[in-house]
C-alpha cells in the first residue's frame, strides 16, 4: 500500500532538493556557530593560569556545549537523509580527518566532565590537556574535511580552511565569554579575539587567492563570482566592525557580530558548493538528492521538529543567559 | 603528499594490517559495544531519575534529595560518554560502511535524523536544566526537565531501533539504480519503519536497559547499606531496584521465549545458529551445554558438546506448540554466521537471565520478610550481580548482530559488499587499535568515578574508610577492606 497522505513521485515543492541543501547546510552552521564558541573557551581556556578564571570559563561552556555539540549529528544524520552519497563519499574519502575530528570531539567533552570529578593537581593537568587539546584539533580537523569537500586534495587550501576555523572560533569564544563576565577579564579577551579576527580575515583572504592561483579542486570560478565577492567583503566589514565594538567595550554588539562570522563562513561553503554538492566528483545536488517520497517524509515529519529545537535552544540560552554565577563546571 | 595518501603507501609493505573489512567489523562492533552501554545507562536510569526528582521535589525528604544527586551524578557522567560515543557511530556508517550507507541511506537516514533532532536535543537541551538550572527554573520546570531528559532517552531507542529493526526484516523499499548504483528506495513508509521486528526489539531492549541499571542501582546500594545499615536513602534504593527487578526480569523471560518464535519466522537462519542446528529437522532444545574439551569452546561450529538436551522441544518452542515441527538447519545454506560465538552469547544471556530471575525473587521474598537490608548473602549476591546485566545486554546484542551475518541488510546486502573501497588495512588498523585504546581508558575512567562518587556518598553518611587493605582498582564495591 502507497502512503495516501504524502506525494509519492513529486517533491512537496518543485525546489524541495535546494531546500535541503539549505537545511543540511543551516545545520552545519549551527554546529559551526554554537560549538564554535565552545570550542573559543577551550582554546582561550589555556591562556588562563588562575583557577578562578579558568573554573568561570568552566561555568560559561558547561550547561551548553552538549546541547551544541548535536548540531553536528544533526548536519550528518541530515546529509545521510537527503544525499547519502554525499554524506558516504565525504567521510569514506576522509576517513582519518572524519575519525580524527570525532576522536577530537570525545577528548573535548570528556576533558571539563572528568576535571570535576578530583581536587587532584596532576588530574586537572591531564583532564585541562585534553580539554585544550580536543578544542584546538576539532575545528581544525572539521575545517580540513571541509576544505577536502570543497577544494579535493590541495594541501595549502585544506590546511588553511582548517586554520580559518580555528581562528573564527577563537574570535566567537572570546565574544561570547566577554558579553558574560566581568570588565577586567573582558579586556584581556578582546585582545584575544581582536588578533583572531585579523588572522581570520587574513586566512580567509590567503585561502581564496592561493584557490583561485591553483586553480585547486577546479574551485577558481566559483571563487570569482559576485556572491563570493559580497560574502567577503561583507565578513571584513563585520569583522573590522565587530573589533570596532570590542574595542569601545561594546561586548554584546561585538557578541553578535563575532557570531555573524561564522555565519557567512557557512555561506561561503554554500556558495562554494552549489549547484555541485560533491565538488570532488562534481555531484550536483539533484543528482544526489534521494526519491520524492523519502524527502516529502523527512521534510513532513522532521521540519516541525527543527523548529521545536530552535526553541529549546531559546529556553536553553534564556535559563542561562547574563553574567555567569558560581563557578565550575558541576551544579 | 597527504598524510593520507603515505599512509596507503606503506599499506603493502606492512602485509600484518587486518583487513578494511575485518577491521571495520571489530571497529563497529567494539565503539558500538561500549555506547550502548551508556546509552542503555540513560535508558535504564531515566525511570529513576524522574522518580527522585519528583519525589524531592514533592516531599522535601532529604532522602530523595540524596539519591537525587547522586544518579543525576552518574546520569550526568553516563550521559558525555554516551554523546562522545555516540557521534563516532554517526560517522561510522558513512566512513567505514558507505556502500551501506548509500543502498540504505532513504530507509535508515530519515530515523537517524528524527532520532537526533526529537531525541538527542531533547536530552542534551534538558540535562543542562538538570545539571545547572536548580537555583534558575521554579520546581515544575526542573520536574518536566527530569521527565524530558528520560523521553528523550527512550525516544532515542525508539528511532536506531527503527534502523536495526529494518536490517533485520526490512520492508517497505524497492531497488532502483541510482548514480550506477542499486540502491533501497522507499516505497511504504509504514511499513519500513514498523517492521515486523520493531516491536519485539523496543520491548525486549528497553526492558533489558532497566534491568541492566536496576541491577547496578541494587549493587550500589546494597554495598552502601552493607557499610552503612541504617541509611534511609540507600534502603529506599535497593528496595525500588528489587521491586523493578521482580517486574522486569521475569517479563524478560516470557517475552524473550515469544521473540525466539518471532525470530524463527522471520530469520531462520539465525535461529538456526542460536541452537546450533545443522539438520532441516526436528530440532532439539539444548538446556545446558558443555564443551568435551578445551577446543570445542572455540569450535567455530559449536559441535562437540556435551549437551542436557530436550528431544523436539526447540521444533515445539520455535512453532509455538508442534513437537514436529520442522526448523531449517544451517546445512540449507551457502554462508554462515560464526555459529560458536552466536550460540555461546544465547546462551550466556538466558542464563543470566534466569540468575535474575532468582535474585528478584529471592530479594522479593527478604522484603516480605522485612530482613532485605540484614541479609548479609543477599547484599553480596547483589553486589557480584551489578555488573551482569550489562553483560546480558551485551551478550544479547551479539546473538542479534552477528547472527544476522554474512548479510548487514538481511537478504540484501553482505557486510563484504557494504565496506569501504576506497579504505585501506592499515588506516583500519590504526583507527581500530586507536579505538581500542581510548574506549578502554574511557570505560576505566567511568568505573572510578562511580568509585568515587560512593567513596563520596560513604564519607556523606559517616562511614570511615579503613586505611588498611584498601582496594585500588575501578570497581568499588568488591573491595576487600570489611
Amino acid at each position: 500500500m502507497t502512503d495516501p497522505l504524502l506525494p509519492v513521485d513529486a517533491y512537496l515543492v518543485e525546489s524541495l532538493p535546494e531546500i535541503w541543501f539549505g537545511a543540511v547546510l543551516f545545520a552545519l552552521g549551527m554546529y559551526v556557530v554554537l560549538d564554535g564558541f565552545d570550542f573559543g573557551i577551550g582554546m582561550l581556556y589555556a591562556t588562563r593560569t588562575d583557577e578562578r578564571e579558568r573554573e568561570t570559563f568552566l561555568a560559561a561552556f558547561g550547561p551548553v556545549w552538549d546541547a551544541n555539540e548535536v548540531w553536528v549529528v544533526a548536519f550528518g544524520t541530515m546529509l545521510l537523509a537527503a544525499f547519502p552519497r554525499v554524506y558516504s563519499r565525504l567521510l569514506a574519502d576522509n576517513y582519518l580527518l572524519a575519525l580524527g575530528f570525532v576522536v577530537a570531539l570525545v577528548f573535548r567533552g570528556l576533558g571539563p566532565e572528568l576535571r570535576e570529578q578530583r581536587d587532584d593537581e596532576r588530574w586537572k593537568r591531564y583532564t585541562d590537556f585534553a580539554f585544550i587539546g580536543g578544542s584546538v584539533f576539532a575545528p581544525l580537523l572539521l575545517g580540513m574535511l571541509a576544505g577536502r569537500w570543497l577544494f579535493g586534495g590541495a594541501t595549502l587550501p585544506v590546511a588553511l580552511t582548517g586554520v580559518s576555523l580555528v581562528a573564527v572560533s577563537i574570535v566567537t569564544g572570546a565574544a561570547f565569554l566577554a558579553a558574560k563576565t566581568e570588565p577586567g577579564l573582558a579586556s584581556e579577551l578582546r585582545a584575544y579575539g581582536i588578533g583572531a579576527t585579523l588572522a581570520y580575515l587574513g586566512g580567509v583572504v590567503v585561502l581564496l587567492g592561493t584557490v583561485v592561483l591553483t586553480d585547486a579542486g577546479g574551485a577558481a570560478d566559483a571563487v570569482l563570482s559576485l556572491p563570493v565577492a559580497a560574502v567577503v567583503t561583507l565578513s571584513v566589514a563585520v569583522g573590522l566592525g565587530g573589533s570596532v565594538l570590542a574595542r569601545r567595550g561594546r561586548y554584546r554588539a561585538w557578541l553578535a557580530s563575532a557570531l555573524a562570522l561564522p555565519t557567512l563562513l557557512t555561506i561561503l561553503v554554500a556558495v562554494l558548493l552549489y549547484p555541485t554538492i560533491y565538488p570532488p566528483t562534481g555531484l550536483l545536488v539533484r543528482e544526489a538528492v534521494v526519491s520524492p517520497l523519502a524527502l516529502n517524509l523527512v521534510t513532513v515529519l522532521g521540519f516541525p521538529v527543527l523548529l521545536l529545537v530552535l526553541w529549546y535552544f531559546k529556553f536553553l540560552y534564556g535559563v542561562f543567559s547574563g553574567p555567569i554565577e558560581g563557578e565550575g563546571y558541576g551544579g | 603528499m597527504s598524510p593520507i595518501t603515505l599512509l596507503s603507501a606503506v599499506d603493502p609493505v606492512w602485509v600484518a594490517f587486518l583487513s578494511p573489512e575485518v577491521a571495520s567489523r571489530m571497529q563497529f562492533g567494539w565503539t558500538i559495544s561500549v555506547h550502548i552501554i551508556f546509552a542503555s545507562l540513560s535508558i535504564g536510569l531515566a525511570p529513576f531519575i524522574i522518580y527522585f526528582t519528583w519525589k524531592d521535589v514533592r516531599t522535601n525528604e532529604q532522602r530523595y534529595a540524596r539519591l537525587r544527586s547522586f544518579w543525576v551524578k552518574v546520569f550526568a557522567v553516563g550521559f558525555v560518554m554516551g554523546t562522545v560515543t555516540g557521534i563516532p557511530m554517526s560517522f561510522q556508517f558513512g566512513t567505514n560502511f558507505p556502500q551501506f550507507a548509500e543502498v540504505a541511506g532513504e530507509l535508515i537516514g530519515g530515523p537517524l535524523a528524527f532520532e537526533a533532532k526529537m531525541a538527542f536535543f531533547l536530552e542534551a537541551v534538558f540535562l543542562g536544566v538538570l545539571l545547572y538550572g536548580r537555583d534558575r527554573v521554579g520546581d515544575r520546570t526542573y520536574v518536566i526537565s527530569s521527565i524530558l531528559v528520560g523521553f528523550g532517552a527512550w525516544l532515542s531507542g525508539f528511532w536506531i531501533l527503527i534502523v536495526n529493526a529494518w536490517m533485520q526484516t526490512p520492508r517497505g523499499y524497492e531497488m532502483v539504480t541510482r548514480n550506477g548504483m542499486e540502491v533501497a528506495k522507499l516505497t511504504d513508509p509504514f511499513a519500513a519503519f514498523l517492521t515486523p521486528r520493531m516491536p519485539w526489539m523496543y520491548v525486549h531492549m528497553m526492558n533489558a536497559s532497566v534491568i541492566a541499571v536496576a541491577l547496578l542501582v541494587a549493587g550500589v546500594s546494597a554495598y552502601i547499606v552493607w557499610k552503612k545499615p541504617d541509611t534511609e536513602a540507600w534502603n529506599t534504593a535497593l528496595k525500588l531496584a528489587v521491586v523493578l527487578l521482580i517486574i522486569s526480569a521475569p517479563f524478560q523471560a516470557v517475552h524473550g521465549d515469544a521473540y525466539g518464535r518471532h525470530v524463527e519466522d522471520t530469520q531462520p537462519q539465525k535461529f538456526a545458529a542460536m541452537e546450533a542446528h545443522y539438520e532441516t529437522g526436528q530440532a532439539d532444545l539444548h538446556l545446558l551445554a558443555f564443551p568435551k574439551s578445551p577446543e570445542a569452546l572455540t569450535d567455530p561450529r559449536a559441535e562437540n558438546l556435551v549437551t542436557v538436551s530436550l528431544p523436539a522441544v526447540g521444533s515445539f518452542l520455535a512453532s509455538g506448540g508442534d513437537f514436529d515441527a520442522e526448523v531449517i538447519g544451517l546445512n540449507e545454506y551457502e554462508e554462515n554466521p560464526p555459529v560458536a560465538l552466536v550460540f555461546w552469547s544465547f546462551r550466556f544471556m538466558v542464563g543470566l537471565g534466569f540468575l535474575f530471575i532468582g535474585l528478584a525473587f529471592w530479594g522479593g521474598f527478604l522484603t516480605y520478610r522485612g530482613r532485605l537490608a540484614d541479609s548479609t548473602r543477599y547484599l553480596k549476591a547483589m553486589i557480584a550481580a551489578s555488573p551482569f546485566g550489562y553483560a546480558a545486554l551485551l551478550t544479547g546484542w551479539y546473538v542479534t548482530e552477528i547472527g544476522r551475518q554474512p548479510w548487514v541488510i538481511q537478504g540484501e546486502l553482505k557486510t563484504s559488499d557494504a565496506v569501504s573501497s576506497t579504505l585501506t588495512g592499515a588506516e583500519a588498523t590504526l583507527t581500530l587499535v586507536g579505538f581500542v585504546v581510548l574506549y578502554v581508558g574511557l570505560m576505566l575512567t567511568a568505573l572510578y568515578i562511580l568509585k568515587w562518587l560512593v567513596r563520596e556518598e560513604l564519607r556523606s553518611l559517616g562511614v570511615q574508610e579503613s586505611s588498611s587493605g584498601r582496594w585500588h582498582g575501578p570497581i568499588p564495591w568488591v573491595s576487600s577492606d570489611d
